[in-house]
């Protein structure tokens, strides 16, 4: 792990964090980061990983988490944190991966080269020789190498099942166990470079898979991280105390402090406040609350500290209630059988069934077992599912890298096959169909407000200067250089400029749009906040239905605004749904066998985004959507998803394409097979060429992503 | 014949160090990040460099 050495600091004093930066798009975004970010006092290197778009800074311990967001926001960057090692596991497994590759390559290469010279005719003691020198080279290469199929046989036998690996590693032991012994009496024929061959073009689709899921996980971040993990507990006689969440109990008194997370659901039992709701809803508009009010879990408190009496806690939170539906829809999700599972269930039986007859055929015929078992192995070598392996890591991992150029994460190979599948779309409104943002109209303001405004909102964290930064960032404004910035919550920031008092501040008058107030000394701008449609929804919608996928709006929001966007769009709506009803509304639907896609963003879509058939979340939900959903796109395009469903369609037909290129070359080959005209050798030439043809199948599947094609 | 038996300890031996230098990079992270660093070529110097 030297690489990402900032992980690694030597000094006590610095400390290792990781971000996820979903908009690195170029070289420019990895300079800027790398060369930007160590400015900042207190960060002593900042190191970009562009592949799984994060970002791993090396820093004082004084400095927080939260300057360092900051920070990037700064630069442009909108970022999150990540918890310190989620892949670990799975890094390990692909990292042990590409090393059995490599070692089969290495192994294949070099008995290879003897193996040619004892065809091309070596006789006698140099053959001997050469025998031994490959069993020397190829034993340990077979033990190292073919450990992962030996595993996951050995697991499959152990319950009594069979899989592909079954096949895999009773051939490559066979031919192993046969060379050993030839080579031992000083028999003419090994079949070494069968077996490390075999392995080497096996782990290569492994790896291909592997490869496709550890890139694409990176992009996500870890389950309910943004929930308070601790509160400050108010005894009866008035003391204040920090409290695990574990041990919170219902009736305790808890003091909010501003900016801090819930960490259990609550009455208001004494002050008022606005929080962000974000984390349970997608949307960001600060909702005020005050005495009496019942807040959640996950909410973060913007304004003003208040008391709350404990309602719930732990496991009995909203949060946590929405975690184990998602948990319990997921399931239901997990019967599904992959296509490469389906086929080698039906296929493993026949490859047995079939080497034990040549075996059983020939010794009656009086071949000798020896010769009976040449051909038993080469049945098995030659109808090892090689190409069948191959088909569908190859094409699903070409797909995803195609997809991913585009902006959108597939998760894993089940899941284009099961977008591939869809036929109903169920879209969330906030977040999904808009941007979820408050976006400002900043048409009105002159250049030198803009800079103005932008100075004052990239210092603040409050969702209204987040959306008005970014609106003016989009705009290319440079910001004003502001002094003495302070933050009040709940009225606004404020600052000098030019000597100038200039604010960004509640508007005076009540109104139930979104606004703020820009105030440059006496002059005051009102700027009014909406939150748009992204810019290609209607495309988008015509795209689904091109595809014969029927969209449809299922929100948590009001019926008025709903109702609004779907007359827009010319398709129907449900307004007003809880998590559950959404839950039923999908397995409603499945229940009269539709196949729907979700997509949504907010935690409260989490069941269903977990329920449907398959789902897709945007970069900008909350963690637990992105953990439920099966593919994440990124940036404020929702083309992404017309995109997924059809890069998933094409890739299924080249995985057809594949596996039935895969089955004719077997009932070619296996009847060959069978009657003794192949020697294990040519079996596994012939595989190799049979997986080659796969390979460069599925890699016409590289421009499958381009807008447009069909 | 004899020459085999110094080419084949040589072919051998280029086998092994191109394994360990597979070994080597992976280890050292060349691995991790290969669409970044196709993007780095990119960046015009300025301190950039080998900081790890």
């Amino acid at each position: 792990m030297t690489a990402l050495s900032p992980t690694l600091p030597a000094d006590p004093d610095t400390l290792a964090s990781r971000f996820t930066v979903p908009g690195m798009r170029c070289a420019g975004c990895i300079a800027k980061i790398e060369r930007e970010l160590p400015k900042v006092a207190g960060v002593k290197a900042a190191r970009v990983n562009f592949s799984s778009k994060r970002v791993a800074v090396e820093h004082d311990k004084e400095l927080g988490e939260d300057a360092l967001l900051q920070a990037l926001q700064g630069l442009g960057f909108e970022a999150q944190r990540i918890e310190d090692n989620p892949l670990g596991a799975e890094e390990k497994e692909h990292r042990k991966l590409m090393r059995a590759l490599g070692v089969a390559g290495f192994g294949m290469m070099n008995v290879m080269l003897l193996s040619v010279s004892i065809w091309s005719g070596a006789e006698g003691a140099t053959r001997e020789v050469f025998h031994w020198l490959s069993a020397l080279i190829a034993l340990p290469v077979i033990a190292y190498s073919g450990q992962p199929f030996f595993a996951s046989a050995w697991m499959a036998l152990k319950y009594r099942r069979t899989n592909m690996d079954v096949p895999i590693s009773i051939g490559v032991i066979l031919a192993t166990a046969l060379s050993v012994y030839e080579t031992a009496t000083g028999g003419g024929h090994a079949y070494f470079e069968s077996a490390v061959m075999l392995l080497f073009f096996l782990l290569a689709g492994r790896a291909l898979d592997s490869t496709m899921r550890t890139r694409t996980r990176a992009g996500i971040g870890a389950l309910l991280g943004r929930m308070g993990k601790s509160a400050s507990v108010i005894g009866p006689d008035g003391t204040v105390a920090r409290v695990d969440a574990k041990e919170l109990e219902p009736r305790m008194l808890v003091l909010v402090a501003a900016g801090e997370g819930l960490a259990a659901d609550g009455e208001i039992e004494q002050g008022e406040s606005t929080i962000d709701n974000s984390m349970l809803t997608g949307e960001s508009k600060p909702v005020p609350v005050g005495t009496g009010d019942t807040v959640h879990a996950g909410a973060i408190n913007l304004g003003a500290p208040f008391q709350l009496r404990l309602t719930h806690t732990s496991d009995d939170t909203a949060l946590a209630e929405i975690a184990r539906l998602m948990d319990e829809a997921g399931q239901s999700r997990s019967h599904y059988v992959r296509i490469a599972d389906r086929a080698s269930r039906t296929y493993a039986p026949v490859v047995h069934s079939l080497a034990a007859l040549a075996l059983v055929g020939w010794m009656i015929a009086g071949a000798g077992w020896h010769q009976s078992l040449v051909v038993a192995i080469a049945v098995l070598i030659i109808t090892c599912p090689c190409a069948m392996g191959l088909a569908v890591p190859t094409a699903q991992v070409v797909a995803s890298g195609a997809l991913l150029k585009r902006g959108l994460l597939v998760k894993d190979g089940s899941a284009l096959e099961r977008l591939a599948e869809v036929d109903t779309a169920l879209l969330d409104k906030t977040g999904t169909l808009t941007l979820g943002e408050p976006r400002p109209d900043i048409s009105l303001l002159n250049s030198e407000a803009k800079s103005v405004a932008l100075g004052l909102a990239q210092a603040s964290q409050h969702p209204l200067s987040r959306g008005l930064a970014q609106a003016l960032r989009e705009d290319e404004i440079e910001p004003a250089k502001i002094d003495q910035i302070d933050e009040t919550s709940g009225k606004g920031i404020e600052g000098v400029w030019r000597g100038v008092r200039v604010a960004l501040e509640r508007p005076n008058a009540e109104t139930s749009d979104l606004a703020t107030t820009l105030r440059i000394g006496s002059q005051a701008h009102v700027l009014r906040f909406t939150d748009p449609l992204r810019t290609d929804t209607h495309q988008t919608i015509e795209a689904l239905c091109i595809l014969g996928i029927e969209p449809a709006i299922l929100s948590g929001d009001r019926r008025a605004p709903v109702e609004a966007t779907a007359k827009s769009l010319g398709i129907p709506a449900t307004a007003n749904v809880s998590p559950q009803e959404k839950l039923a509304a999908l397995e409603e639907l499945r229940g009269h066998g539709a196949k729907p896609l979700m997509v949504g963003d907010g935690l409260n879509d989490g069941p269903a985004l977990a329920a449907a058939h398959a789902s897709i979340a945007p970069g900008t939900a909350s963690d637990a959507s992105q953990q439920a959903a099966d593919a994440v796109f990124i940036g404020e395009k929702l083309m992404p998803v017309a995109l997924a469903v059809r890069v998933a369609r094409r890739t299924m037909v080249i995985v057809r394409q594949n596996f039935s290129f895969a089955i004719g070359y077997n009932a070619l080959a296996v009847p060959l097979a069978l009657f003794g005209f192949v020697t294990p050798l040519i079996a596994a030439i012939a595989m190799s060429l049979s997986s080659l043809v796969v390979v460069a199948n599925s890699l016409r599947l590289a421009g499958s992503a381009k807008e447009n094609t069909k | 014949m004899t020459g085999l038996a110094y080419l084949i300890p040589i072919a051998l031996c280029m086998g092994t160090l191109g394994l360990v230098a597979f070994f080597w990079a992976m280890h050292s992270g060349q691995y991790e990040d290969m669409d970044g660093s196709a993007q780095r070529i990119l960046i015009d110097d300025e301190e950039e460099g080998d900081r790890s």
